[in-house]
């Protein structure tokens, strides 16, 4: 791997930067590999590399039936934050937030990590209480985390609608400063490269049709590109979970919605934070480009179509407009939908299967971008020695049977 | 966005009903005798189709009652809708 530095940023431009090498490789696929991973997401790819790179497994293929991170991780609105209520989402998503921190260095990659904070509203004296809860409960943690008072709200994010009459009025907010966004592009990008260094091989446009399997044990997997041999196999392949899962005879608590996302023309600097309101349904940032990063909620419907309805736009669209008054006159210019895996809990599932050497990784819903790199973290473990790490043991399928679900879906306030 | 046919009032647009996830899931009978794992595929474990899917929805909005659909997750076509205790229609490729 050529390392990206200074000088080879200099170097490159005398050549008009018609030189760079390659990324990564698109090799042909082997018959067989040591463990194949399905779904080339960040995911996906965070697991592979870190199968290289702490377990030396590194006779690895990632299957992706499309191009790199087109799936949610391309389509996502990049909000990272660890502020989860219970202990063991906070670990988890604590975990995944570390690793950010010295990521671009550890991949040799800007994955412009931009620790800008992450600012929660509260909008009635409820809200405020279930905020402060939150708030101690992430300090027992370890995790950072303050409650902030109105004024501190205002003088903070001054374009903000802080005033008695205002449609949600706003009593005062918590913030987990070490949260922020970062490039989702170059996180799958990032994890690409490394891993291919690494000696992974990075198979696009392959779809995995099959999943191989003698007895009760997993053999590898079909694809359209013919079949391929492995002793484990790991799929990380987000809405399309529960289509592999029965492909092996399984099914998931995993239902697939679709969940929107919309970006404004580029504008002025004007909004330093994340901002995210679970009360109206609202988040919002804007980008390094200057767009107004907004994300909506999930379509109430299954879908695989990676589109939603229009209403659901439109309702976060006139909450981010009575929050922010000032955004009333600008113009959108796109909007899309990624389908997500939601899972009754709103927790992953990062877990062995009733197959042998078979394993999941999905049901990161609407909030997993900022758990990449914790994810192939733990699941690299997991199937490198076929048993949990202490961290994702919580998250295994048996928690629907013996009942101890991390519930989530209230407690995280924001579901991204 | 979705035009709804509610078999109690007609064609409706859709910000009027809720989906109600995968229908025709039937309450085990002798819950109590059955496993913790065969308790969890009832309440838990859902089929979530790429394709045709039998589903609940209820027109919140409207007249409130609940009512089945068979849909298509991809193409989101709406073949049939119709009352709870009437009989399923039948997959419209054939299958079962
Ligand atoms: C609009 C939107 C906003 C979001 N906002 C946030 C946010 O602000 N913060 C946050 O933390 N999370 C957010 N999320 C969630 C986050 O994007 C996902 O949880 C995360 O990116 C999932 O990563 P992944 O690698 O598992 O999935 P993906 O990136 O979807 O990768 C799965 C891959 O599997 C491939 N695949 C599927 N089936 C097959 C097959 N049969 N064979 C081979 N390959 C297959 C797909 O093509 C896809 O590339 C958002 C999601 C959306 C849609
Ligand atoms: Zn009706």
């Amino acid at each position: 791997m050529k390392r990206y530095s200074i000088f080879s940023l200099a170097r490159n431009a005398l050549s008009h930067h018609e030189d760079w090498p390659q990324a990564w490789r698109s090799p042909e696929p082997k018959p067989a590999y040591d463990v194949i991973i399905v779904g080339g997401g960040g995911h996906g790819l965070a697991t592979a590399y870190y199968l290289a790179k702490e377990h030396g497994i590194s006779n690895v293929a990632v299957l992706e039936k499309g191009w790199l991170g087109g799936g949610n991780t391309g389509r996502n609105t990049t909000v990272i934050r660890s502020n989860y209520l219970w202990d063991e989402s906070a670990h988890l998503y604590e975990k995944s937030l570390q690793l950010y921190e010295g990521l671009s260095q550890d991949l040799n990659f800007n994955i412009m990590l931009s620790q800008r904070g992450v600012v929660n509203l509260a909008h009635s004296e409820h809200d405020l209480r279930e905020l402060s809860r939150r708030v101690h409960a992430l300090r027992l943690n370890g995790i950072d985390s303050e409650v902030l008072s109105l004024d501190e709200v205002r003088r903070l994010i001054p374009i903000l609608d802080c005033s008695p009459a205002a449609r949600y009025p706003v009593l005062g907010a918590s913030v987990q400063w070490r949260g922020g966004i970062a490039r989702h592009d170059a996180v799958a990008w990032g994890f690409a490269r490394a891993a291919d260094a690494r000696g992974v091989d990075i198979i696009q446009n392959c779809e995995v049709t099959g999943i191989l399997r003698d007895g009760g044990r997993v053999t590898g997997v079909e694809t359209t590109r013919g079949a391929i041999r492995a002793p484990k196999v790991g799929c990380v392949v987000a809405g399309h979970a529960s289509v592999l899962a029965a492909m092996a005879g399984l099914s998931l608590p995993i239902e697939s919605h679709p969940l929107q996302a919309l970006v404004s023309e580029p504008i002025k600097p004007v909004l330093h934070t994340v901002v995210m309101s679970s009360a109206v349904h609202a988040y919002i940032s804007q980008s390094d480009k200057g767009e107004l990063v907004m994300g909506a909620g999930i379509d109430t419907w299954n879908s695989y179509a990676q589109r939603g309805s229009l209403p659901v736009v439109a309702h976060t669209v006139g909450a981010v407009c009575e929050l922010f008054p000032i955004f009333g006159r600008v113009r959108m210019m796109r909007s899309w939908a990624g389908i997500v895996d939601i899972c009754p809990d709103a927790s992953p599932i990062i877990s062995r299967t009733p197959v042998e050497g078979l394993y999941f990784n999905c049901g990161w819903g609407t909030g997993g971008f900022k758990a990449t790199p914790g994810s192939g973290w733990v699941f690299a473990y997991t199937i490198a020695r076929d048993e949990p790490h202490p961290l994702n043991a919580p998250f295994a399928l048996e928690r629907f049977s013996t009942g101890a679900l991390i519930d989530e879906h209230g407690a995280a306030a924001v579901a991204h | 966005m979705l035009l709804i046919h509610c078999p109690w009032c007609g064609p409706r647009e859709e910000v009027e009903f809720r989906c109600g996830g995968q229908g025709h899931i039937a309450r085990p009978a002798d819950a109590m005798d059955i496993s913790d794992a065969e308790y969890a595929r009832y309440l838990f474990m859902r089929t979530n189709p790429k394709g045709w899917h039998y589903e609940r929805w209820n027109h919140v909005h409207g007249c409130r009652r609940w009512f089945n659909a068979l849909r298509h997750t991809v193409t989101h076509e709406i073949r049939a809708t119709y009352r709870p205790g009437e009989k399923k229609p039948p997959l419209p490729d054939g299958t079962t």
